[in-house]
């Protein structure tokens, strides 16, 4: 049996493996997607006080430290039954609503965009940022950087530093911002959203004026009808910061709408012996293995998956958009792994325009951001929703509230089966009786990078492409296919 | 030209990825290290495989910058290897240089790990018993993971060390400092940390006067004055030792300091050094008055040794049998 290793890096890193085996015919026989890293914050976290969660959590990603200060947060105002006064949630949501931002920024131009703007079939060496910025002008370049480090600078402004930010304890915040540091937001925000608009306009410019892609966002192997998972309002549109978990079947059915405290009737993870990460899975639909369609509970969280749970989005640029996607995508809900690209930029658009409503808002700026908590503290469940999926933090604590039991699904998490059946997908329809194209490197890797993994919440490669290596190997181990990809060493000038 | 650029490396091992976003930081100043530095192996952004590390000659890299903690086989087989390879190792970042957050799992163990995670958290399902191994067969063939260790390491306790560059992760201004010195060839005596040695209190503009505390609050319990001295007031705040450079950020939005720069020269220990900062501001005249003001500040370790529990004296919870592990074994394979 000829088995291809996709290694993320090298083999002996350790933040994620693809391994392909095909059968006697040279077909794909099976894939399994490892991760191959574990650090037990659910363990090592119990003892602490419960406030100090925000603070530790944080570091279980540096890409998206924001992600778990807020979810933290709000799982302590739950664990104190605190209500957060209006000013310390619009205060909490303006630093969400930057890091959205500067991270959907990041992943379409660095990381997905490549893809489209530059061309999937592009050498492979033109297909990272640089390979953009040629494409459409130094100047972009130059506009990514700053979209970084403006929204960086709100970052730091509300939660004292730009990685890692703190500030967010149970009830609120612990520093206001002034009037003007508010006036300040407010222009990066407007900047924000006319760079939003300027992303469409590129995506709408050199992705669906072209057949060919548009062919290759639909076509089969890139196609899978799972169920889709996605934080809403009261009114059903997207939030990233509260509200219930909405999840819609492949049909665009609501399957369930819970709210943060009901997640385990819901949600189950599956444990394998060979990877250290688990696979969620809707506990009322049932495990079938690793496989799509309404009888199997496996579901994605992904910026696609948000807006097919939704109905819509509460900003008017954004929602013109999204009904646009809809309309030329053939209608709710879409299963193109590949639209999540659109679906990202839709959601940065959204981004930008509500920070600016919420920098507006006078309110933001008012120093009452603080509840202190009354009641004895137990347990409580907070959710947000991290750029690549839900995420679910839950504590359990004593009555002084010092932890007794954490449970945490991250946000890649919750995509660890769907990621497995896209690669199995794009390598079946790539891998043909034994014939390995060059090309399916990158076409398998589309699959994955569709998703923007963050395994282990450590693998994310920032200014470039993730960086893959694709070895084939026959029965006796010896090397039959070798092809890689890099990004080039200038790069690092070009990207901040 | 760049043959004459000194060549640069960097590494992750565990780690969150902060350190990497830390470097990108930079924003445009990452225009100068690109021009100051041959960048010969950076995993997270190019394609250099370990088989091109491996055939570099011994010192070949001038300088590696290594973040994250030893915590398998991996980390530690890499550690090994950019050692041989490097004339300048730098321990970058908290985990490589202390252990940081994930070096609070040496509080516990990695059979409490995988009992919580893969058998007794509510969401997991889990009637076999499963638990991932090292080598699976499946049908197709067989799988491998890394070996995951019981005890978290720092750097410099699996491989000799040059330099350390504290933060969790190290600000913008930290690095370039690091770069300049790189650059310059103005380093520090080997063993160095690099950076200003001031304290977090010496930078903080909070008012401060002659501390006596009577009890500690938790942050939620009380809203402290925007202007003074946070400690001062009752909340845990490491300041008091520990190191600077970062510019006191995190008690200038009100946030007590965590420690995450790590001791002052010559201290041995930080939790030590912490407890004994505190202990010198608490308003008691008899141990019980002392006791009963300590009693107020929940999880003293957890605060002393956020950041440097893996590299302090007590390293890590005991064994079953009571007995201490070995200190200072520098070997790849953790002890049994």
């Amino acid at each position: 049996m000829t088995r291809i290793s996709i290694d993320p890096i090298t083999r002996l890193e350790g933040h994620g493996k693809i391994e392909i085996f095909l059968d006697a015919q040279g077909n794909v026989e099976n894939c399994y997607f490892q991760v191959p890293e574990l650090r037990g914050f659910e363990v090592f976290c119990i003892g602490r006080p419960v406030e100090e969660m925000p603070f530790l959590t944080s570091r279980i990603c540096g890409v998206c430290p924001e992600a778990h200060l807020m979810a933290a947060a709000k799982a302590c105002d739950a664990v104190y039954k605190v209500e957060v006064p209006p000013a310390g949630k619009k205060l909490r949501e303006l630093l969400y609503m930057a890091f959205y931002v500067t991270d959907h920024t990041t992943h379409f131009y660095a990381l997905g965009g490549p893809d489209f703007v530059v061309g999937p079939d592009a050498p492979a060496a033109e297909r990272n940022i640089l390979g953009v910025i040629a494409k459409v002008g130094l100047e972009t370049g130059g506009q990514v950087i700053d979209t970084r480090k403006r929204n960086h600078h709100v970052i730091e402004m509300i939660g004292g530093r730009p990685v890692h930010p703190v500030a967010a304890i149970p009830g609120g915040m612990s520093h206001p911002i002034t009037e003007e540091q508010r006036q300040e937001i407010i222009a990066i925000a407007r900047k924000n959203v006319e760079f939003g608009q300027f992303t469409i306009s590129l995506f709408h410019d050199i992705v669906l004026k072209n057949t060919g892609y548009v062919d290759l966002i639909t076509s089969a192997g890139y196609t899978q009808k799972t169920y889709y998972m996605g934080l809403v309002d009261g009114n059903n549109h997207v939030n990233f910061y509260d509200g219930k978990v909405r999840v819609v079947g492949p049909d665009g059915a609501e399957h369930c709408k819970y709210a943060p405290n009901d997640y385990r009737e819901y949600v189950a993870e599956r444990v394998e012996p060979w990877s250290y990460l688990k696979f969620p899975y809707l506990k009322k639909v049932g495990w079938k293995g690793f496989v799509d369609g309404k009888d199997s509970g496996v579901y994605c969280a992904t910026p696609l998956s948000r807006l097919n749970a939704a109905d819509g989005l509460a900003t008017p640029l954004a929602q013109a958009e999204y009904e646009r996607m809809y309309e030329t995508l053939g209608g709710k809900p879409v299963h193109h792994t590949l639209a999540t690209h659109w679906a990202r930029i839709i959601e940065l658009l959204y981004a930008a325009e509500h920070m600016l409503e919420l920098a507006e808002d006078p309110e933001v700026a008012s120093p009452d951001i603080r509840a202190i908590p009354k009641a004895t503290p137990s347990e409580g469940v907070g959710i947000v929703e991290a750029p690549r999926g839900t995420l679910t933090h839950h504590y359990i604590t004593d009555e002084k509230g010092i932890l007794q039991k954490a449970n945490l699904i991250v946000g890649t998490t919750n995509n660890n089966a769907p990621i497995y059946i896209s690669i199995r997908k794009a390598a079946e329809a790539l891998i043909q009786n034994g014939q390995v194209n060059d090309g399916i490197l990158n076409k398998v890797e589309m699959a994955f990078r569709a998703y923007d993994p963050c395994l282990s919440c450590a693998t994310h490669t920032l200014p470039g492409q993730m960086p893959l290596e694709l070895v084939v190997r026959d029965q006796s181990g010896e090397v039959i296919h070798h092809a890689s990809q890099y990004v080039a060493p200038e790069l690092l000038a070009q990207f901040g | 030209m760049s043959k004459q650029k000194p060549k640069l490396a960097l590494y992750w091992a565990s780690s969150c990825g902060g350190c990497e976003i830390a470097v990108l930081g930079l924003h445009e100043k990452i225009l100068n290290v690109a021009e100051a530095f041959d960048i010969v192996f950076w995993p997270c952004v190019m394609d250099f495989k370990y088989a091109d590390v491996e055939a570099m000659e011994d010192g070949e890299i001038d300088v590696c910058l290594f973040n994250g903690a030893i915590r398998n086989d991996e980390n530690a087989h890499m550690a090994h290897l950019l050692r041989q390879k490097s004339k300048v190792l730098v321990a970058f970042g908290a985990c490589s240089y202390g252990g940081s957050i994930p070096g609070l799992a040496n509080f516990t163990d990695r059979e409490a790990m995988f009992q919580w995670i893969y058998s007794d958290s509510p969401s997991t399902v889990n009637p076999d018993g499963v638990v991932p191994q090292k080598s699976t067969d499946v049908p197709e063939g067989e799988l491998r993971l890394p070996g995951f260790w019981n005890t978290v390491k720092t750097l410099a306790q699996v491989v000799p060390v040059d330099y350390f560059l504290p933060g969790c992760p190290p600000e913008a201004s930290s690095i370039e400092i690091a770069v300049n010195a790189i650059v310059s060839g103005e380093l520090p005596p080997p063993g160095s940390v690099i950076g200003p040695d001031v304290t977090v209190c010496d930078e903080c503009p909070r008012k401060k006067s002659e501390k006596k505390i009577e009890r500690f609050y938790r942050p939620q319990e009380i809203i402290p004055d925007p202007d003074t001295c946070l400690l001062e007031q009752g909340l845990f705040c490491a300041g008091i030792a520990t190191r600077s450079g970062c510019g006191a950020k995190c008690p200038q939005v009100g946030f007590g300091c965590r420690g995450c720069y790590g001791p002052n020269e010559g201290v041995l220990d930080h939790g030590a050094k912490i407890l004994t900062g505190i202990a010198s501001v608490i308003d008691a005249m008899t141990a019980e008055e002392a006791e009963a003001i300590f009693d107020t500040l929940p999880d003293p370790a957890g605060y002393f040794y956020r950041f440097h529990l893996p590299d302090s004296l007590l390293r890590r919870k005991a064994r079953g049998n009571g007995k201490r592990q070995p200190v200072g074994e520098t070997s790849q394979r953790e002890p049994a």
